[in-house]
């Protein structure tokens, strides 16, 4: 009723392709953005934007990277947390070498930094495929960690090897650093999170998405059509690596303060995966909804059973909470294989009919 | 440069000559840990031959049988009547699975099923936890964890014991493979789907029964590792370990997972004791990453695997 599409004409083709070719979307899109920005901004509370919201954005983020690479272009990863910890390592050398330079800068410039490490890790992607591929990208995973733990260089010789994320500002407000608040640290996060997704929206329904969706559904068939196997996955590499190391940065600069290799080792990989998966494979509205399920997940297993006056041992709610949540994996993928982000187009498929099913 | 290209090419072989005792327990020490990588792959190519799912759970299913052994022997039953009692729940375990977690997922994409094991990876773990404690136990099933010479180079009686396990283990699935009838059904199963389903192989019951062989394979692994190094949550760590010993074998050969295992257990030994002080060590973690790496640049099905044939 409220939500339907009829008269409203397309008169050109730029109103055609639009990314919400339905009025209502539009509004309610803008509307939520809107309020994404300025309701926790001003009225979260520091547990919320600290535990909640900043992880939430960073890892939507690194989730976005791994769908471009996993979801799109078809080649499984397992080396994310190698990537981002290229991302985080590098903004950390940047900020402390060049203390001038804009932190939103460093960012990406950091980002850069991962897309190049990324990019060499991608060329095994051109002779090998699936879970040999995998297994490939653990190499990066294993070898980067090493790399960062070992050589003391990329940790400014810190004794225990911890990066420390310098105090900066954007536009004079604090946003890194031990004084900055956890508002302005939302306001960087969701500003880069909403940039980012909307680049990779365009990117991947323009040609350079349609080459990596061809090489995932028939690399074969898809060199035979012309789409050059060696740029589309390298690229598809790079962008997804890009993501990634900005998420790593973040991962430092606004989320956990200082961080030692041990904070990007193989579980935030799967971790981020898992949100791919979830959320659903080749969609960026998925990378959001995953990475808000797996970050919820845990707080509500760990809260749920004091709000229902069940007092246990606290190894057993561990215990609990790893087999509830292994539970929830393997229901999701039965229920539903193509994740949360297939279940809300099934949710407006059906709105747009109701209350008429006919 | 030079004296680098000599720190790298020339020098540890100069070490290795000079010490050819201390090389054979280098050797020696490399194998058994390779043969211990090689029990863990072995698990995950029986699963991915039959029902082409990469089982991430394989290194907790380890984890899980040397617990469930450990828990029974402590509550005071004899080894022979824990190890019977393990294998009926290792067994148990499989038809579970399958039905819950296998049967919903049929045709679904690999990469589904592959996340479905990490799932399962949880389950099992917090399970395994909460029914037998997370601290770490003590393995004790009789072979004596002691060191003896021959000829000047010293032996583990638990390594050697190892050893001849994973070869009679070797052994004995050949012959399950090669020559029984189940054998050969899981044979035309690995081969093609569909027309082993249209000759009346019943897929469900192979599938069952290829889990528990994986079972008992994770039961024989759990005891070696867990007599070795003692029963803890690091043990389903060795899944990460056996995946490059799977690519260097290929994903399909039992004898590749083998052979596989000792390359990178010896490789990965040499490489820490002669090429790690150079990089500062502790490359053990990587080390088998990069040579599988390398390995399949140039051979991307593996050693033994059954060669990638791409049909347009």
């Amino acid at each position: 009723m409220i939500y339907r599409e009829a008269g409203q004409f397309k008169s050109t083709y730029a109103s055609d392709q639009a990314i919400f070719p339905i009025v209502q979307d539009r509004w309610v899109v803008l509307a939520l953005l809107a309020a994404a920005v300025v309701v926790p901004t001003a009225l979260g509370s520091d547990y919320w934007l600290q535990a909640v919201l900043i992880p939430f954005l960073i890892y939507a983020l690194a989730a976005l990277g791994l769908n471009v690479l996993t979801g799109y272009a078809g080649q499984l990863s397992l080396g994310t947390g190698g990537f981002m910890a290229v991302g985080g390592y590098a903004a950390f050398k940047l900020a402390t070498a060049f203390p001038g330079l804009n932190i939103l800068a460093v960012f990406v410039l950091s980002g850069l930094v991962a897309a190049g490490v990324g990019l060499i890790f991608g060329i095994p992607s051109l002779r090998i495929k699936g879970f040999y591929l995998a297994v490939a990208t653990l190499a990066a995973q294993f070898f980067l960690s090493w790399l960062f733990n070992k050589v003391a260089w990329f940790s400014n010789y810190a004794p225990s090897g911890t990066i420390t994320a310098p105090a900066r500002t954007v536009l004079g407000v604090m946003v890194t650093g031990p004084n900055a608040t956890p508002g302005a640290r939302y306001a960087v996060a969701i500003g880069v999170a909403i940039v980012f997704a909307l680049l990779v929206k365009n990117l991947v329904r323009g040609r350079v998405g349609r080459a990596w969706m061809a090489i995932r559904d028939r690399d074969i068939a898809a060199e035979i059509i012309g789409v050059r196997p060696l740029r589309t996955k390298l690229l598809a590499f790079g962008i997804s690596s890009f993501l990634c190391g900005i998420a790593g940065a973040e991962y430092v600069f606004l989320y956990l303060g200082s961080a030692e290799t041990q904070a990007f080792d193989i579980n935030l990989s799967f971790l981020v995966l898992f949100m791919v998966i979830i959320g659903g494979l080749g969609s960026v509205l998925g990378s959001f909804l995953g990475a808000a399920f797996i970050v919820m997940v845990p707080i509500f297993l760990a809260n749920a059973p004091h709000a229902l006056g069940l007092y246990m041992p606290v190894a057993l709610q561990k215990q609990l909470e790893l087999m509830v949540f292994g539970g929830l994996i393997l229901f999701f993928l039965i229920v539903e294989p193509n994740g949360l982000a297939r279940l809300w187009q099934i949710t407006k498929e059906k709105l747009r009919l109701w209350p008429f099913p006919h | 440069m030079l004296s680098l290209l000599h720190a790298v090419f020339v020098a540890p072989f100069l070490d290795m000559a000079g010490a050819p005792t201390f090389l054979a327990e280098v050797l020696i020490g490399g194998i058994a840990a390779g043969l211990m990588y090689s029990l863990v792959a072995l698990g995950f190519v029986l699963i991915f031959k039959a029902s082409g799912v990469f089982n991430f759970a394989q290194g907790v299913m380890v984890l899980f049988a040397a617990l469930t052994l450990v828990g029974l022997m402590e509550m005071g039953l004899p080894v022979a009547v824990a190890l019977l009692a393990t294998v009926a729940v290792m067994v148990a375990l499989a038809f579970g699975i399958e039905r819950v977690v296998l049967r919903p997922l049929v045709n679904q994409a690999p990469i589904i099923l592959f996340m479905a094991t990490i799932g399962l990876t949880f389950v099992l773990e917090g399970f395994g936890e909460m029914l037998w404690g997370a601290n770490v136990k003590k393995l004790d099933v009789g072979i004596p964890d002691e060191s003896f010479k021959v000829a000047g180079i010293l032996l583990n009686k638990l390594e050697l014991t190892a050893a001849g396990t994973a070869a009679v283990l070797v052994a004995v699935l050949a012959v399950f493979f090669q020559r029984t009838r189940i054998g050969r059904a899981l044979r035309a199963v690995a081969d093609d789907h569909e027309a082993a389903l249209s000759i009346g192989i019943p897929l469900k019951t192979i599938w069952v029964v290829v889990w528990s062989v994986a079972g008992l394979v994770a039961i024989v692994t759990g005891i070696m590792w867990g007599a070795k190094s003692g029963v803890q949550f690091s043990l389903s760590l060795i899944a990460l370990k056996a995946l490059p010993v799977l690519i260097l074998g290929g994903f399909t050969s039992v004898p590749g997972a083998i052979v596989g295992g000792l390359i990178v257990g010896t490789g990965e030994k040499l490489g820490e004791v002669y090429w790690g002080p150079l990089v500062g060590g502790a490359i053990e973690n990587w080390f088998a990453y990069m040579l599988a790496l390398v390995f399949l640049v140039f051979r991307p099905q593996g050693l033994f695997g059954e060669r990638i044939i791409e049909r347009v």
